[in-house]
């Protein structure tokens, strides 16, 4: 239920509690609510939960994911994980 | 899709999955909090790309689970109602309540209607005057701001023909019950991303400390599920009990200021009874007075006592992590998705129904 999918935002219109855009979801245009959003404009992406957008998405943050590993330095060759019988393989798809 | 796809790399996923298993030295328990967690960790057998030293438990995030009997009768009884176009989540049709659930309401004659959002329940509610629209305001944080969205809409377009059954629910105070709990054996949390959207990160500070357990706020999709679990691991091994953000390409520190606000005006704290965990102090929301004429449950007069759930269903000791949904004596015969007997297995969150779906083939084998 607390599903909210990621969507990119085309057109804005009205002010206030009124205030929506029309956003496209891969292949699937959508009217969605930016009263809790004031600050998103065009071509932002937006994660939206039912019908409105909670949140727009920061497209720094958005790679620290693949950042985080040398960060932290736990990255690693990755030979002893085999040894110790756990997985090799991606499997997370 | 973008902001989707990237993150279900298996390559990084694989990195990350060594990475658990190099930091790990000793046993430890976990528990991911909301339902679609629950649903994305099993359904991509993340929990088993653990080392065996860590436990994954499923909590109650699931508010369709949650939601108490009460209130199913209520929607129930509204269904019966010749003048009403009772509007719900499609989740919440098949969740039985004492004698019967929505979907038997509507096929009774009852005019129920599954909509996508409360803004779909306020549409209809304009192109019907001469009818009155229920919609059945059920979830956590992240589902209330469209919920009171709908209500400040509703007052603005002079609309007297709308009002919400509500059921909100909220998520640190039922960790604060868990945590409580004699029984519980959790000792890091990922917290429920979309709910941190809303509210925020601060709400975890008190907890974290009062009760010494990490909390990582975590994304949905298997990379961020790996990277929250590393973590909370990484927290517990090096003795730390902070609160860290995993998800911070949606998730600031002071949440969303303008959804906060609207919950303020239209929402105040109340008590809540959970389905399955009975009643938990200050852990729901409820219409302030000074929205009342928009409560469904003042509007019809509705019977709002709380009732008892008969029946072999054990959601409780499910939804606090204590059982594991296969050891349900009922789970995969006389409980399934088809014949539900309780919620978790109705719902598409429900820690029951994500078993089901994925794991029972080779659980009965
Ligand atoms: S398997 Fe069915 S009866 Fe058992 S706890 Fe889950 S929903 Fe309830």
């Amino acid at each position: 239920m607390c599903l909210a999918v990621p969507g990119q935002l085309l057109e804005i219109r009205g002010e206030d509690l009124e205030r929506s855009g029309r956003v496209r979801f891969g292949g699937v245009i959508r009217e969605v609510s930016l009263a809790c959003l004031p600050e998103a404009r065009v071509d932002d992406y937006v994660l939206v939960h039912a019908g409105l957008a909670i949140s727009r998405l920061d497209a720094d943050e958005a790679e620290q994911v693949f950042r985080y590993l040398e960060e932290i330095g736990l990255a690693g060759s990755g030979t002893e994980v085999a040894q110790r019988g756990g997985p090799t393989g991606g499997g997370a798809s | 899709m973008k902001f989707l796809d990237e993150y279900r790399d298996p390559e990084t996923a694989r990195r990350y999955v060594q990475a658990i298993h190099r930091c790990v030295t000793r046993p430890w328990t976990l528990m991911e909090v909301c339902g679609g967690q629950t649903h994305a960790i099993v359904r991509h057998g993340l929990d088993r790309l653990l080392p065996e030293e860590v436990t994954l438990l499923h909590g109650p995030g699931c508010p369709v689970c949650v939601t108490p009997v009460e209130r199913i009768d209520q929607a129930v009884h509204l269904a019966g109602n010749p003048e009403v176009i009772l509007c719900s989540f499609g989740d919440m049709l098949r969740v039985p309540g004492s004698c019967r659930d929505l979907l038997e309401a509507r096929a009774a004659g009852g005019d129920v209607r599954v909509v996508y959002s409360p803004l779909d329940a306020l549409a209809l509610a304009r192109r019907h005057p001469d009818r009155q629209v229920v919609f059945f305001a059920v979830g956590f944080e992240t589902t209330a701001p469209a919920n009171a969205l709908a209500v400040a809409m509703a007052r603005r377009q002079g609309l007297d023909n709308f009002s919400i059954l509500v059921s909100h629910v909220l998520v640190p105070p039922a960790i604060e019950a868990l945590l409580a709990s004699p029984r519980n054996r959790v000792q890091g949390f990922l917290a429920a991303g979309h709910v941190c959207t809303i509210m925020g990160t601060r709400e975890y500070e008190p907890l974290a400390r009062r009760h010494r357990v990490p909390f990582v706020v975590t994304g949905f999709e298997p990379l961020d599920l790996l990277q929250g679990i590393l973590m909370c691991l990484h927290q517990l091994e090096e003795g730390r009990f902070e609160v860290e953000n995993q998800y911070s390409r949606s998730v600031a520190a002071e949440g969303n200021p303008q959804a906060r606000r609207l919950l303020e005006e239209v929402f105040e704290v109340v008590p809540r009874r959970w389905r399955g965990l009975g009643e938990i102090p200050a852990s729901g929301l409820g219409l302030r007075a000074d929205w009342g004429e928009f409560d469904a449950t003042s509007r019809f007069g509705l019977d709002d006592r709380p009732r008892e759930d008969a029946g072999e269903c054990r959601a409780g000791e499910v939804l606090s992590g204590v059982l594991s949904p296969v050891d349900c004596p009922a789970f995969g015969g006389r409980c399934t998705p088809e014949t539900p007997l309780g919620a978790p297995m109705v719902s598409g969150e429900g820690a029951c129904a994500a078993y089901h779906r994925y794991r029972r083939l080779e659980e009965a084998t």
